[in-house]
């Protein structure tokens, strides 16, 4: 990655004297000394503090990025004390914890950021001592002239270093990763004290000075008008202080200059404000409002299956959506057909911290405590809702308790800010759970018709796919879309995607490796199906779709308007090295016990390469065990921290599979009908297996780890399930029914 | 209200009716104790009474009476607390780590009643306790070595 024109550091006192150096972002109020913009500071008492400014979610960030500044700092990670960050663009630059982009983009940035300071202090000191810099080593904090046998501690020459000029960030010379001391270490959690003590950490931990407690009530179905309400019930329940209506239904989309990607409405309802959040609950609860209406009304996941069929019947709506060579015309020459039909459905984030924020405004001002993946949006998003400039939103940047990418979206802290304004005091506004699942952003299901021809040996030589839906207008949503980058385009030639789009109403969104975390599902079960068909073992079918070494340039975005490659490539050299290693891992081939089953998938998304293999076994009554998960991965040349990218690839993989197992949100009359973890199942303890993780390192750019873990489970433990017992499982969830002895 | 928490006899002024967790978080501001689900499917909002674990957000307050409440914020007065803290930390069990405090109160209950846990035990006692970031094989991982400690 190559540092922007605009990337200028600049150096400053800390007070008490000392080093500071931060980045410069063309803003007055970036970097001065002193303030907390500084991402190092080395003060003359000899504390090293390194600012973590991107939002934890539990990918780890507040522990990897200090290691990438403090390794080229050259300090022990034991000396370094992390401290967070406010939510404020101005001053860190861009804040986001979403697409696994935040390693990729900014690894070389925070280590460039390290090595200069380091340079400075290596300078300050040749100067106090007249010797050639070049003659300084460092270590531990310390500078050390061998010649002479002079030394001292970074903090002894910080403030002489805090006078000279910060180096052109492009200038410093970064270490030859096998020199690295931090990087690639397992480094635990730099709050991980806090949170075995149950210290606030999280947003819905703030506690503010005369501060109230809120829920909302609001329609269940999207755009729902409230028909009738009882207030005075909901007055009477102990601890309750006010019911607040929010009168009106709000188009934030329009009133915003920039569209962002989290709230489109302000809806309509009613606050009630107490002195506990379970007195607010119990308010909201006794309002026992009626709701009629909505644009969302006509939902019904019954109805929408009905649809889904007719269209597979009918014919697609936009044929030729995709369409590479001649899809049809193969297929009707191959050698063999082979046909299938996939499903999946919605399924929401969960994640565990409910969606919550505290918010209080006085005098035209706001501030946020708040879990978020997006800071800087929810600034902008509230300013907007109050009337208020992005610059009049403070944003205290808390731990999520979980993001999974429902925390892009900013609606509750929307809803916060309009509600506290009202109140007149501070409030943290808490959705209780069936909120949580009422008003996601849903990751959209999907319906895929596969048509593929094989040649005399069996290979694919041609994929058609009818892929159905959810958009507005005729239009796929972002986030239930198709393109080109999506394998097996551009892999094989002949590649045909018709398209059918059904009507949706309620909020679609981002959920960990989207589109991704369908279509490898889908993908990869066909191909195990075309080896089968083909009477090929199913690793060595996918070694020979994948083909030889070679970088396939793929378009980024966009179906049929959309053909430019401007994509990333995608390099199966990379992919079969994952696979083998995969294979290898698990011991492909062995024999296996009576009703147990190996599977193997691969996929790539955001930037990384993985392949996994499952063990399973299927008892009589359809009962399915995992027994062990293997995953092979390649996600470029520098793991930063050991511990935390392992954590990251086993929480996908068990958490992928308790989606297959039995992930499903669904709607009648309009609305998601599920309401707690009751009838939404994530994996627990006695579900999760052994999960073995092996990164293998290339020479290629760091890339994330957040998401990609996730899409090539589903399938590879199909492709077990289908060799444990002969039935091959299309749709998510898992029927396990069908699999009974 | 008289409480005993964590040690320490306090006095709470709560309607009877409301569930422990909120009585901890908001009106104790002992804010550790995590809500995730409200209706006893989750496990964020374990606390022990008397050692045994059990949903804070399933026990009213008046249900309490004399039983000595053990949240996250005393986990570490307990010497299989510790143990299980410095394993939490050092094997990095955490991810978001939202429900790792009512983890940890099952896992101390467990090693408490069963100090060499089987991997059966684990799972009878633990699974109870979601974890959405799925960090269950460090967790298994995690008591194994306090238990070995
Ligand atoms: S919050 Fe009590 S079990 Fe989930
Ligand atoms: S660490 Fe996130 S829910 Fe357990």
């Amino acid at each position: 990655m190559s540092l922007s024109r605009r990337a200028v550091l600049k150096a400053g006192v800390v007070a008490g004297g000392g080093l500071s150096l931060g980045w410069q972002l063309g803003s007055a109020r970036a970097a001065l000394p002193g303030q907390l913009s500084a991402f190092v500071q080395i003060a003359a008492d000899g504390a090293i503090r390194i600012t973590a400014h991107q939002p934890e979610v539990g990918q780890g960030v507040r522990t990897s990025f200090p290691m990438m500044i403090a390794e080229e700092l050259d300090v022990d990670w034991a000396q370094v004390t992390v401290v967070p960050a406010p939510g404020d663009r101005a001053v860190y630059g861009m804040q986001l914890a979403g697409g696994s982009m935040a390693t990729p983009t900014q690894f070389e940035r925070m280590r460039r950021l390290g090595a200069a300071a380091r340079a400075m202090l290596v300078q300050a000191a040749a100067t106090a001592w007249g010797v050639p810099a070049a003659e300084i080593s460092t270590g531990s904090a310390m500078l050390r002239h061998k010649p002479s046998g002079r030394s001292a501690r970074y903090a002894d020459m910080a403030s002489a270093a805090a006078q000279l000029k910060a180096p052109d960030p492009k200038t410093v010379t970064l270490k030859d990763p096998g020199q690295f001391r931090i990087l690639g270490r397992r480094v635990p959690g730099v709050d991980n004290g806090k949170l075995v003590s149950g210290q606030p950490l999280f947003g819905i931990d703030a506690r503010v000075p005369g501060m109230a407690y809120a829920a909302f009530a609001k329609s269940p179905v999207f755009g729902g008008k409230l028909k009738r309400a009882n207030k005075a019930a909901a007055l009477a329940v102990p601890g309750v202080k006010a019911v607040i209506d929010i009168a009106e239904r709000r188009d934030l989309k329009a009133e915003i200059d920039v569209p962002l990607p989290g709230i489109e409405v302000l809806p309509q309802g009613i606050a009630v404000i107490a002195t506990s959040t379970w007195a607010a609950l119990r308010g909201r609860d006794a309002l026992a409002c009626e709701w009629e209406g909505g644009d969302a009304a006509f939902q019904s996941t019954l109805a929408w299956e009905a649809a889904a069929a007719k269209a597979l019947k009918d014919g697609p709506q936009k044929p030729g959506f995709i369409n590479h060579g001649d899809a049809p015309a193969k297929l009707a020459g191959a050698a063999r057909q082979v046909t299938a039909d996939y499903a999946y459905p919605f399924i929401a984030h969960a994640a565990l911290e409910p969606m919550n924020c505290t918010a209080q405004v006085t005098d035209g001002k706001c501030t946020l405590w708040l879990s978020t993946q997006t800071p800087e949006d929810a600034r902008r998003m509230v300013a907007v809702a109050l009337g208020i400039k992005p610059a009049d939103v403070t944003l205290h940047l808390m731990r999520s308790g979980g993001g999974f990418g429902r925390r892009l979206m900013n609606d509750v802290a929307v809803e916060a800010a309009v509600i506290a304004k009202a109140a007149g005091v501070p409030v943290k506004l808490t959705w209780d759970r069936a909120q949580d699942f009422a008003h996601d952003w849903l990751r959209p299901g999907g319906w895929h018709r596969l048509a593929a021809g094989l040649d005399a040996k069996g290979d694919i030589i041609a994929w058609h796919d009818h892929f159905i839906s959810f958009g507005r207008g005729g239009n796929f949503d972002p986030p239930a879309s198709i393109d080109q980058s999506l394998f097996p385009a551009g892999v094989i030639k002949d590649y045909r995607a018709d398209v059918s789009v059904l009507p949706i109403a309620s909020t679609l969104g981002w959920l960990r490796a989207p589109i991704n975390n369908a279509f490898a599902f889908v993908t990869q079960g066909f191909i195990d199906e075309c080896a089968h068909a083909a009477g090929r073992d199913t690793l060595e079918y996918r070694r020979a779709l994948l083909g030889p070494p070679r970088a396939i340039p793929m378009a980024a975005e966009g179906g049929a308007e959309g053909a430019e490659n401007s994509g990333t490539p995608y390099h199966t050299g990379r992919m079969r090295r994952v696979v083998d290693e995969a294979a290898v891992m698990a011991r492909w081939g062995r024999k296996l016990g009576p009703r147990t089953g190996l599977g193997i998938a691969f996929h790539f998304s955001h930037l990384g390469y993985f392949a996994n293999v499952v063990e399973a076994s299927v008892n009589d009554a359809g009962d399915v065990k995992v027994h062990k998960i293997w995953v092979a991965a390649d996600v470029g040349q520098q793991i930063i921290n050991l511990s935390g990218a392992e954590n990251q690839v086993q929480g996908s993989v068990i958490d992928a599979l308790g989606a297959a197992l039995g992930q499903r949100i669904s709607f009648a009359d309009g609305a998601v009908e599920q309401v707690n973890f009751g009838d939404y199942s994530l994996a627990r303890m006695n579900d999760a297996p052994a999960v073995e993780v092996k990164f293998i390192s290339t020479d290629f750019p760091t890339t994330g780890l957040g998401e990609p873990a996730y899409p090539s489970l589903a399938p590879a433990l199909a492709g077990a399930i289908f060799q444990a017992t002969g039935k091959r499982l299309r749709q998510l969830p898992f029927d396990t029914s069908q699999l009974k002895a | 209200m008289k409480l005993n928490i964590n040690g320490k006899a306090v006095e709470v002024n709560a309607d009877p009716d409301m569930p422990l967790l909120w009585a901890l978080r908001d009106i104790l501001g002992l804010t550790g104790t995590k809500f995730g689900c409200g209706a006893g499917f989750c496990g964020a909002c374990t606390v022990q009474l008397d050692g045994e674990p059990v949903r804070g957000c399933q026990t009213p307050v008046s249900a309490v009476g004399t039983a000595k409440i053990t949240t996250i914020e005393g986990l570490s007065a307990s010497a299989w607390g510790r143990k299980l803290q410095d394993a939490w930390v050092a094997l990095d069990v955490p991810q978001c780590g939202y429900c790792q405090a009512g983890q940890l109160l099952a896992a101390e209950a467990l090693l408490r009643s069963t100090p060499k846990p089987t991997d059966a035990d684990i799972d009878a006692a633990m699974s109870g306790n979601l974890c959405r970031c799925a960090t269950y094989t460090r967790i298994r991982a995690a008591i194994k070595q306090a238990a070995a400690a």
